[in-house]
């Protein structure tokens, strides 16, 4: 992969359990930047596709089928596996609550 | 320094006839029925200081849906905010106007009623109706506004049009001055079972005894059924397209963000739609996440002013409470300053902190509540829905 940027977008990861972070502004395809955690350790991650304002990327590969944290808690599971770097939004992450469409026999 | 300033602060209220502190002096013409909406707005063309909302209820509806949209109107007749009350009927209607009329009546505040079958007609329901107002409206402008303390108000807490930023910014802010009235001895109403489902063991985990907590589950429990029942994924509801456009990819999601507006105080007492708390601190007020019909529940229940936060947008307002519009981005704020009255984008930006931001609110409620206008106020965004929880008959 060619690292176009080498830059430091500004993100927010909310607690150290999480796995995905938070993009307070637009980050361009393939940058590599840093993020850090409450404890204020760092972690380098290459951001694999545009990443809208507000929108999340994983901070670490997550499998599928697993849940999927922010805030130090779950908000949905992974729909398949998830690579470090990676968007993460309604094409790839299912919420589990509320869900009628779920249940057998409909 | 501010601290000593927070504790002596205080704002320019109506002291009501009951002990409760209005921050309007409203008097509201109260339509009990869809028929009667249109004469109900024609007094209020009429006559000045006086408010009132178009809305689709108030005949053939029945048991518990019956008693809820009882419960509102009379909650809105009841807001310390309302002066006094025209209520305004047809006639034939399942909820009379003179059932309501005579509910509010019981407090004691200034009430009226107008039928138009009894009074023969729309030209001459609205002739009384406005007769009846201006009475109403004299005797309210001779009320002067006092100094009142912060532990008689009621605020109420909403989302809207959320974003990824809300739990980042404009919530957690709003949990600052929610926790700032608790401690002042005020009451401050989370809402929207809906945006709390994946939260509720949060909120559980902070109620006073084991009474409340129960009951913060079951009411998520039965907001969930809700969904089950119809074989639904709430997400085609709820998050919106704009919530998701915003990042926001999962209710769980949305709900963790939404929870923040609670601060962290004890949770002191659960419920319904509409109801009145008895506890005073925070307290959580069953309603769906739809704005209009939480906010309305929430100005029934007593709530003198509200915090509406929002990353999308939005013009709402209400025709009896002040309601405080806050962005949790600054582009959004800028772009739409016409609807939103604070932005809380600033911690975003790393300009302000969530403890900042709080403390602006709170100085905002001050002079809101002492009578500085929204721009809800101000565009006349008068806005009312009432949660229906049973089919019209």
């Amino acid at each position: 992969m060619i690292i176009l940027k080498e830059e430091n977008y500004r993100t927010i990861v909310m607690r150290p359990e999480d796995s995905v972070a938070v993009a307070l502004e637009e980050i361009p395809a393939e940058t590599k930047l840093s993020v850090t955690f409450p404890d204020k350790k760092t972690k380098e991650i290459i951001v694999k596709e545009t990443i809208l304002f507000g929108h999340k990327f994983a901070i670490i590969p997550i499998t599928g089928g697993s849940y999927i944290m922010k805030y130090g808690e779950v908000i949905g599971k992974a729909l398949r596996d998830i690579e470090e770097g990676e968007h993460v939004h309604v094409h790839n992450l299912e919420g589990v609550r509320g869900r009628g469409d779920k249940i057998v026999g409909n | 320094m501010e601290t000593n300033n927070e504790a002596e602060a205080k704002f320019l209220g109506y002291k009501r006839h009951d002990g409760k502190v209005g921050v309007r002096n409203h008097v509201l013409i109260l339509p009990t029925i869809t028929c009667a909406t249109q004469a109900a707005k024609q007094i209020t063309e009429l006559v000045h200081g006086t408010v009132s909302f178009i809305h689709q209820h108030g005949c053939a509806q029945v048991g518990v849906d019956y008693e809820q949209t009882f419960r509102t109107y009379v909650g809105l007749g009841l807001n310390p905010n309302v002066y006094g009350v025209v209520v305004l009927g047809l006639g034939c209607e399942t909820h009379q106007a003179r059932s309501v009329a005579s509910e509010i009546a019981k407090t004691g505040k200034r009430v009226e009623t107008v039928s138009i079958q009894d009074y023969g007609g729309t030209l001459s329901a609205i002739a009384e109706g406005a007769k009846a107002a201006t009475k109403l409206v004299q005797e309210a402008s001779a009320q002067m506004r006092e100094w009142c303390d912060f532990s008689e108000l009621i605020i109420g807490t909403e989302c809207g049009g959320s974003d990824a930023c809300s739990g980042l910014s404009a919530n957690p802010a709003v949990g600052v001055v929610s926790d700032m009235i608790v401690e002042k001895g005020g009451t401050a109403i989370l809402a929207e079972t809906t945006e709390l489902i994946g939260a509720e063991h949060l909120l559980a985990n902070r109620a006073k005894n084991e009474r409340v907590a129960k009951r913060a589950y079951e009411i998520i429990k039965a907001m969930e059924n809700r969904s089950i029942l119809m074989g639904v994924d709430i997400r085609t509801g709820n998050p919106s397209p704009g919530n998701i456009k915003g990042g926001l990819s999962s209710l769980e999601e949305k709900s963790l963000g939404a929870a923040n507006k609670a601060g962290k105080s004890q949770l002191n007492e659960v419920i319904d739609y509409a109801e009145a708390p008895t506890e005073k601190g925070l307290v959580w007020m069953d309603t769906p996440g739809h704005d209009i019909e939480q906010l309305t529940g929430m100005v029934a229940g007593g709530a003198q002013v509200v915090l509406f936060t929002s990353g999308r947008g939005t013009p709402t307002g209400s025709p009896i409470a002040p309601v405080i519009k806050i962005s949790t981005n600054t582009p959004m704020f800028e772009r739409m300053s016409e609807n939103m009255d604070l932005d809380a984008g600033t911690i975003i930006d790393g300009k302000e902190t969530v403890e900042d931001v709080g403390k602006r609110i709170f100085d905002e409620i001050g002079m809101v509540c002492s009578g500085k206008l929204t721009k809800a106020e101000i565009l006349k965004q008068h806005d009312f829905g009432i949660w229906r929880i049973g089919p019209t008959f």
